[in-house]
């Protein structure tokens, strides 16, 4: 499963990522709190390219990169081709970072920050959800939407 | 340069505890309104801004509130301040002043004072949950006299259709919803003047193509692509008034499909040269029937004005099938403003007038009555049909569906909504997979709303109320107003 965006309905709002922002940290969804009182960090970039914009989140690779070169193994390969980390094995050697090809994971403070899916959050994950032009949408691997 | 008299139209609050400096608003303002600073400071130019309220929605936070400038002009019972606005702008351009949607100013409104009737122990009322309710309508002539092969049909499932919005006017994924939704409810939309694009050849059994004075993109494939024709005489926000299109809405795309120059004018002229009198009318719907081999009906459309009822009565006569009759609160992508807000009549009134007046000549079953301009609900589709209507088109409720928010301003082709515009960063604003979903909602909703109030009256067919006007009620009319609505007043 990954998150798919379709940059000829994205409107490049960003609310994606601001929405992203939110659902995770402990936030749960309140945007106030973390861009107000706390460190919003979300885990996609929006990209900006001439006319077009699309949202730029991990595509949870059938055979990861980052998995095959986390030196610790808090990159792990779920159900349904879902990667996610281990917040508590990892050690921020970035070497996820630098064999991603598409740029989807960030530097973060203790562990690096990648898309989960909002693994904890009930339904769509927030940036699907807070898309307001239908521009992403939640897809199984090899799936065309 | 002299002195500016204007004050900002629209006031654009933030609150700063709520802001969080994301620049939504920054991005989505086509106008430019909203700025930020190296500072990380917010700034906002309320000069520019036109209400369109797209940044206050979208605002993550609801940090923004678009309300009516504070300071108005120091206007009077008789000067408003809108009066006094527009003097200003014209003092300062010199122009004609131009405008968008339909008629906004203070007349009556006839289906407001109007009241429906319900089955009270003498005659049982129908639940529609538990018993079949039929809002199927045909459209076309129904004259016995005339041979079946003759009188093509326009099926409905819901009496309710999507009016003229031309390809250039609005945008193509506005027409892509609309059809989409067209054919999800099983009803018609309709392509405008401005063509039919190759996208949408798919909708043709869902679709009303246009004749209109400019002939845009008008050819044999395009009338063979369609379940109906429809030649536009005219419409209601600008009765007697031609369309134009300015050219930098002509894009390529928009020139294909409407067969001129790419980045041209297009000048849709106020009468159609060919069209001087009823007879010429009726050589233009014989030669469409023609060119059709008589397999689509065909639809005159016309806007409500003084003699409605004489012209209703000879379109009728010169052979078209449905009569579209467009009130004065019809809207549209661009009209002058004295125009629109000072020509034609209430659609109510020209309705109960046109019906009346083909049941006296009899001749109303040789063609099906739409009523168009200014449909708002469900409430306001069902009195039409009790005054006459076989059906409704409904324009503006269906912009709204998709996102409209009535800032008026579809002539500057700067819609930050991405309805009334062919901008293509704009355009994409409106995925049309959303916009057919939330359209195709809006028919199914006013649906089983008609079902209800006719099972209230105790009526299980849409057939059984037209032109039925004991179920309606006047309140606070004059015996006049009763007389021309042919409805009797609240408690005779």
């Amino acid at each position: 499963m990954k998150v798919v965006s379709y940059s000829e309905y994205c409107l490049g709002c960003g609310l994606c990522r601001i929405h992203c922002a939110a659902g995770h940290d402990g936030y749960n969804g309140n945007i106030l709190k973390a861009y107000k009182r706390g460190t919003p960090r979300p885990r996609a970039d929006l990209i900006f390219h001439q006319d077009q914009s699309w949202l730029n989140t991990c595509q949870h690779c059938p055979d990861a990169p980052c998995v095959n070169a986390c030196i610790t193994g808090a990159l792990q390969q779920y159900d349904r081709g879902v990667v996610y980390i281990d917040e508590e094995i990892c050690v921020s050697c970035y070497t996820c970072i630098m064999v991603c090809p598409y740029g989807h994971i960030f530097p973060g403070e203790q562990a690096v920050l990648k898309c989960d899916l909002c693994r904890e959050r009930p339904g769509q994950p927030a940036c699907v959800a807070a898309c307001p032009n239908g521009a992403l949408r939640l897809v199984n691997e090899g799936e065309t939407a | 340069m002299t002195m500016k008299m204007l004050t900002p139209a629209f006031a654009v609050q933030r609150d700063t505890e709520r802001c969080i400096g994301c620049g939504v608003c920054i991005n989505q303002c086509i106008n430019e309104v909203h700025h930020m600073d190296e500072d990380g400071w917010m700034w906002v130019d309320e000069d520019r801004c036109v209400g369109c309220q797209r940044c206050g929605v979208l605002c993550p936070t609801h940090a923004l509130s678009i309300t009516e400038f504070p300071m108005q002009f120091r206007g009077n019972q008789y000067w408003s301040p809108s009066h006094i606005r527009e003097i200003y702008a014209q003092a300062q351009t010199g122009g004609v002043l131009l405008t968008g949607m339909g008629n906004p100013r203070r007349y009556r409104c006839y289906f407001d004072h109007l009241l429906l009737n319900a089955s009270q122990v003498t005659n049982p009322s129908i639940d529609p949950l538990r018993e079949p309710m039929e809002l199927t309508t045909y459209l076309g002539n129904k004259d016995v006299e005339v041979p079946d092969r003759e009188k093509p049909q326009l099926k409905l499932k819901v009496p309710v259709m999507f009016a003229a919005m031309s390809y250039g006017a609005v945008s193509l994924n506005v027409q892509n919803s609309l059809a989409m939704a067209a054919r999800e409810a099983g009803t018609m939309w309709n392509t405008g003047e401005g063509g039919l694009h190759a996208d949408l050849r798919e909708f043709a059994p869902h679709t009303i193509v246009q004749v209109a004075s400019g002939r845009f993109g008008v050819n044999p494939d395009y009338l063979g692509a369609a379940a109906a024709v429809e030649i536009k005489i005219g419409q209601g926000a600008k009765p007697g008034i031609g369309g134009h299109l300015p050219g930098e809405k002509v894009t390529p795309d928009v020139a294909r499909t409407r067969m001129i120059p790419t980045w041209s004018d297009a000048i849709s002229p106020a009468p159609h040269h060919d069209i001087y009198s009823i007879e010429d009318l009726a050589q233009l719907v014989e030669t469409l029937k023609v060119a059709t081999r008589y397999t689509k009906p065909i639809s005159v459309k016309v806007a409500a004005v003084h003699n409605i009822a004489a012209i209703a009565s000879g379109i009728v006569r010169a052979g078209a099938d449905i009569v579209v009759i467009d009130g004065f609160r019809g809207a549209t992508g661009a009209a002058p403003l004295r125009i629109r807000d000072n020509t034609g009549i209430p659609i109510e009134v020209a309705l109960a007038q046109v019906h009346q007046r083909l049941l006296d000549e009899g001749i109303r079953q040789r063609a099906s009555l739409v009523a168009s301009g200014g449909i708002r609900s469900s409430a306001d589709v069902i009195k039409a049909i009790i005054l006459g209507a076989d059906a409704v088109y409904i324009g503006t409720a269906a912009l709204i569906a998709l996102g409209c928010h009535m800032c008026q301003c579809c002539f500057t082709g700067r819609c930050n909504w991405g309805i009334a515009t062919t901008d293509a960063r704009l355009s994409k604003r409106l995925n049309p997979r959303l916009g057919a979903e939330m359209a195709a909602n809006l028919l199914q909703a006013w649906a089983h709303e008609i079902k209800e109030m006719m099972g209230g009256m105790g009526i299980n067919s849409v057939d059984s109320l037209r032109g039925n006007r004991l179920m309606l009620r006047g309140v606070g009319l004059e015996r006049h107003e009763l007389e021309l609505l042919g409805v009797l007043a609240a408690g005779e």
